[in-house]
């Protein structure tokens, strides 16, 4: 992947690098596609993002040359899978600043990470009474799997408020904190608003009143440095195919001293240690926590796309992202009725909208015709709605491959939107 | 420029129904009612029927959020169904998701024939696949009420 960063140092600077999101497009094969004779405008990042052809080659490398099932084999081909199938764990660890690889358990995504530690963790150490701290941002699937354990346990459900501009409430969240919180789940990113969690005052907070923390980082792996230990966090999840990768692949970071304390989530081959119908051992983490085949090529171009975003600089994708979340506020801002959701201080490239008169997915239907993908909907997320009094919102959320002239695109199709429902 | 699938979608009739839509509010007296939701979009909506002691339907409201084009067809669904026998209402309603779905749709005997003609400004959700569940999800509803599975929520996603 050496040599592919489309980074352009800016003359005369060589202390700031610019994206030079011309040469960043042309990694992308699916951005030459068009929509109804329009060049797509792919604005549904926050789904999930397109996927620049070094993560299609590595994958498509994988299964052509050198693909066969890992950690079993003998044969060279094993061999090879399970070194490059284990080199993306190695990535995952580096990226996130992780201090071993054996603290990534690799899983399906940000939801089964979650799943994964609400079974294990959360069967294990907490009971009937203990209190499990979410925010009203969360995603259903940072919401679902404690209410199972609510259900199962008895364990208590608080929520931590935002306020009408979208801001997370710090105070309001430690005034949640009690010596029965146990757990703290809450989203880095929230995908419905855009806005951050200031996930270090919060984990910071919920280790002095004793309970540990899990951050949904789905959304906020593409936007930002993650550093796990500066962060100080229990639990990290995320998503591959959010990152440029694919689906089917996620991860889960863990303190070393939980991971060791957890009992599996899955029983399965991969896992086991020594079986007999008598007693089976269980290997340690990660392992403990991998039952059956694992989504090998998926694992592989889940490490090439770490490689494609390490190479460009997660602080270059940023500061271009941030652009065009500043420039976007602005140009959509100046339409007429149009009534921003997005608006907290600290917020991602994530913008959800309402227009006055005019239902999110009569929105979505009219600017597809522009060739623009938004989404419409409850992302996901309808006890953000409800805050809201809205049954959905319109949301467009951008990549690194976006730019300006695309914002100019979503405009002028909101115009079409105004016409028709003027 | 408008794109002409677009206007074909939202008709100044659809508009109309969609700003304004008739029967609208939970009525004082309903013998039945159902909910229906669309999981993808969130939205949701009550069906109230009032039926006569023959069967027939005497009398037909919503109330709900959603896009303009399940608006419309509730709104227009409501305007319709009032006289009706149960045997009218269904076949109605069968006509009419033929009529969402295919080019080549024919009446079903028995279906008002008025009424699919005025039913016509709908059709164009036919280039708008995933648009089809909003324009029939008021029909789904108002089948489950008065067939007496009020208790049970009708979607989209089955």
């Amino acid at each position: 992947m050496e040599g592919t960063a489309a980074v352009n140092l800016a003359p005369g600077d060589n202390s700031t690098a610019a994206l030079d999101v011309e040469r960043v497009r042309r990694d992308f094969p699916i951005l030459q596609e068009t929509v109804y004779d329009r060049p797509l405008v792919y604005f549904d990042n926050a789904a999930s993002v397109q996927k620049p052809r070094q993560v299609i080659e590595a994958m498509s490398e994988a299964y052509e040359t050198y693909y066969a099932n890992v950690h079993r084999g003998v044969h060279h081909m094993s061999q090879r899978s399970t070194e490059v199938f284990e080199a993306g764990r190695e990535k995952v660890a580096r990226f996130l600043n992780a201090p071993s690889p054996d603290q990534i358990v690799l899983t399906r995504g940000t939801t089964e990470s979650i799943n994964l530690v609400a079974a294990s963790y959360g069967r294990a150490f907490l009971e009937e009474g203990d209190e499990v701290i979410l925010s009203v941002m969360e995603h259903h699937s940072n919401i679902v799997p404690w209410q199972l354990l609510r259900d199962e346990l008895g364990i208590v459900i608080k929520v931590a408020p935002i306020d009408d501009q979208a801001n997370f409430l710090l105070d309001d969240f430690a005034e949640l904190l009690s010596p029965r919180t146990k757990l703290v789940a809450i989203t880095h990113i929230s995908n419905a608003l855009g806005t951050v969690v200031p996930i270090e005052a919060v984990v910071r907070l919920a280790h002095e009143a004793g309970a540990v923390v899990l951050v949904d980082g789905a959304q906020a792996v593409a936007h930002m440095e993650i550093d796990v230990q500066a962060l100080d966090v229990d639990f990290y999840a995320f998503s591959s195919h959010k990152l440029y990768g694919p689906t089917g692949i996620g991860g889960l970071y863990g303190k070393a001293e939980l991971l060791e304390r957890m009992p599996p989530y899955q029983g399965g081959g991969e896992m086991i240690d020594v079986v007999t119908f008598e007693k089976t051992t269980y290997k340690e983490p990660p392992h403990r926590f991998e039952a059956g085949t694992p989504a090998i090529v998926e694992g592989i171009g889940l490490g090439a796309a770490i490689d494609y975003v390490s190479a460009l600089g997660r602080e270059t994708i940023a500061a271009h992202e941030s652009g065009l979340t500043e420039y976007a506020g602005e140009r959509l801002s100046s339409v007429e009725g149009l009534k921003l959701h997005s608006r907290a201080k600290e917020r991602a490239s994530i913008m959800a909208f309402e227009m006055a008169g005019a239902h999110p997915h009569d929105i979505g239907t009219i600017v597809d015709r522009a060739g623009v993908a938004i989404r419409a909907g409850h992302h996901c997320a309808q006890p953000v709605m409800e805050r809201f009094g809205v049954s959905a919102t319109a949301r467009a959320s951008f990549g690194l491959y976006n730019t300006r002239e695309e914002i100019d695109v979503l405009v002028d199709a909101l115009g079409r939107v105004k016409e028709i429902f003027g | 420029m408008i794109d002409p699938e677009l206007r074909q979608l939202y008709q100044e009739v659809i508009l109309d129904h969609g700003r304004s839509p008739r029967n609208c509010g939970k009525p004082d007296q309903f013998t039945c009612e159902a909910q229906g939701n669309n999981p993808m979009c969130g939205d949701r909506l009550t069906v109230y029927i009032d039926l006569a002691d023959d069967g027939s339907i005497r009398e037909a409201a919503f109330e709900g959020r959603g896009c303009a084009i399940s608006m419309a067809s509730a709104s227009m669904m409501t305007e319709m169904l009032k006289g009706k026998s149960r045997a009218e209402a269904e076949a109605l309603f069968r006509s009419f998701q033929a009529l969402c779905t295919s080019d080549a749709a024919e009446a079903e005997d028995g279906a008002d024939v008025d009424a699919l003609e005025r039913l016509q400004v709908l059709a164009g959700v036919r280039a708008f696949p995933v648009r089809v569940k909003c324009a029939t999800l008021p029909w789904h509803t108002m089948q489950a009420a008065v067939s007496g599975q009020g208790g049970q929520e009708v979607t989209t996603e089955l």
